[in-house]
């Protein structure tokens, strides 16, 4: 697994910066970068999915239940979801640290 | 060795891919590039040369195909000229910090405005710091043969850059010279095949161009640095090798009647060859004048011009592009970077001539000669001159 960017050297770069570890960018966590998250009032949530596939970084999963929830560890707050939630059921909350 | 034989320089230039035996071209025609490129859709179409040949919409996709091409680990060219350089100059970036190993000429010329399709410099001077590793041919003959050594400099695993082989348009690209023949044999034995160190296949995936956040950007371009400063060794030992097979040597910094001179002429491309019948003319009367040619542009062969330049007490250098607003010549002003750090430094004349390919006969050379000399007698003279303009 990668080290943290700022511990890398010049030497310790691949010739072009090639990224010879598959699947490596699952340690880096660009949740820190949202500055709102997704938040389901369920009462309204239809368990329809939409949410769940616009998500342009596959950071929605289904929980028990079928309804959904987004991993904070990888959302970036980028509110496709709200946008396309068809009974308007997810709202961009602050994001507060 | 085969038989010496009459060639449009442009079709010497084809041959060399042939031989060089590529897997990809893909190129967009431009004049004056265009005979390079048409020679080797010929050759592929007749199965002379088993390559594909991609026939793209844009400059930007011929070089955006390069990069894929080059990054599956196929041997990979190009050639352009003037705007098509300046619209590949985004993807050039890339593929240089990539390290794809692509080799393509450059046949210069003046880029617009007012649109011009003759030769200078401006369209690799714009290009100057996108990171690949640039030879300017001074011949026909060494158009080809720098095509060849080009592609054996790129994919040195020590290397891994592309390379850019400018060759002045028209004034090369479109004339009739001598052309030795390299066999088959030979170019298989000094080229081996392509033998990269990532490739993307499924069986071994890798990520190429992937974003580095400001924490890890300064580290790649140090990297990228490193990378063509140390090239600099590999090109030598290339051009030797090369030297070995045809007879024909070349060197970053080459010297001309240099013995005893105090002043010389500093060329690049195919200048060269006037700069050395107007030393010959100017020796003949008696005059101390000599010819300094760089042929590495980029890495700057920083040492080779210092401990070359430092012997002379004046510098006549003469630039094909003028950097607008700046301070005259390009190379001009890379040279006196270099020279800054000597303690005792040689007079420097900077000379912008040919632009557009305005003829630059023997004449121009000489009167570019007496300038300076008139300008030592007073001891003053202008930052630079553009040779032969009307005021």
């Amino acid at each position: 697994m990668p080290k943290p960017m700022e511990e890398y050297r010049v030497k310790d770069l691949n010739p072009g910066n090639v990224i010879d570890e598959p699947g490596n960018a699952q340690v880096y966590h660009t949740g820190d970068w949202k500055s709102q998250r997704p938040v389901w009032n369920e009462q309204k949530c239809i368990k329809c999915g939409v949410c769940w596939n616009y998500c342009p970084d596959n950071a929605i999963m289904r929980k028990e239940g079928g309804y959904f929830v987004a991993d904070y560890e990888y959302c970036k707050g980028c509110g496709i979801c709200a946008h396309e939630c068809i009974t308007q059921c997810i709202t961009m909350v602050e994001e507060v640290v | 060795m085969g038989k010496r034989i009459g060639m449009e320089v442009s079709l010497m230039v084809s041959e060399a891919v042939k031989l060089a035996d590529v897997d990809v071209i893909a190129a967009y025609p431009i004049t004056p590039q265009t005979h390079i490129v048409e020679h080797l859709s010929e050759l592929v179409a007749d199965g002379h040369l088993d390559a594909e040949y991609i026939c793209v919409e844009s400059e930007h996709s011929a070089m955006s195909a390069c990069a894929g091409s080059s990054g599956t680990g196929a041997r990979t060219y190009t050639a352009t000229s003037s705007q098509g350089l300046q619209l590949m100059s985004e993807i050039l970036y890339i593929v240089s910090a990539m390290r794809l190993p692509i080799v393509m000429t450059v046949v210069n010329r003046t880029l617009s405005a007012p649109l011009s399709i003759w030769n200078d410099h401006s369209d690799i001077m714009a290009n100057r710091d996108c990171g690949w590793i640039m030879i300017f041919a001074e011949s026909g003959q060494e158009s080809f043969d720098q095509t060849l050594c080009a592609f054996k400099i790129a994919e040195d695993r020590r290397v891994s850059l592309p390379v850019i082989v400018n060759m002045d348009g028209f004034i090369l690209s479109h004339v009739i010279e001598p052309y030795q023949p390299v066999e088959e044999e030979v170019v298989r034995k000094f080229l081996p095949p392509f033998d990269p160190l990532y490739t993307l296949h499924p069986d071994k995936p890798v990520t190429m161009g992937a974003f580095a956040m400001p924490e890890l950007f300064t580290e790649t371009k140090m990297a990228h640095e490193i990378a063509i400063r140390e090239s600099y060794a590999i090109i030598r030992e290339v051009w030797d090798e090369w030297g070995k097979l045809t007879g024909r040597r070349y060197v970053p910094v080459e010297e001309y009647m240099t013995e005893g001179a105090d002043t010389v002429f500093v060329t690049m491309g195919s200048y060269g060859e006037l700069g050395m019948e107007v030393v010959d003319r100017l020796r003949a009367q008696g005059k101390n004048v000599g010819l300094v040619k760089i042929r590495l542009f980029r890495p700057f062969p920083y040492q080779d011009i210092l401990a070359s330049l430092s012997q002379f007490k004046n510098l006549l250098i003469v630039d094909r592009a003028l950097s607008v607003g700046g301070v005259g010549g390009p190379l001009t002003s890379e040279i006196k970077t270099a020279l800054y750090r000597l303690e005792k430094r040689p007079n420097v004349f900077s000379f912008i001539a040919g632009l557009s390919g305005r003829d630059v006969p023997p004449e121009k050379f000489i009167e570019m000669y007496e300038e300076a000399m008139e300008g030592i007698k007073k001891n003053q003279w202008d930052e630079f001159t553009m040779v032969g303009v009307r005021q």
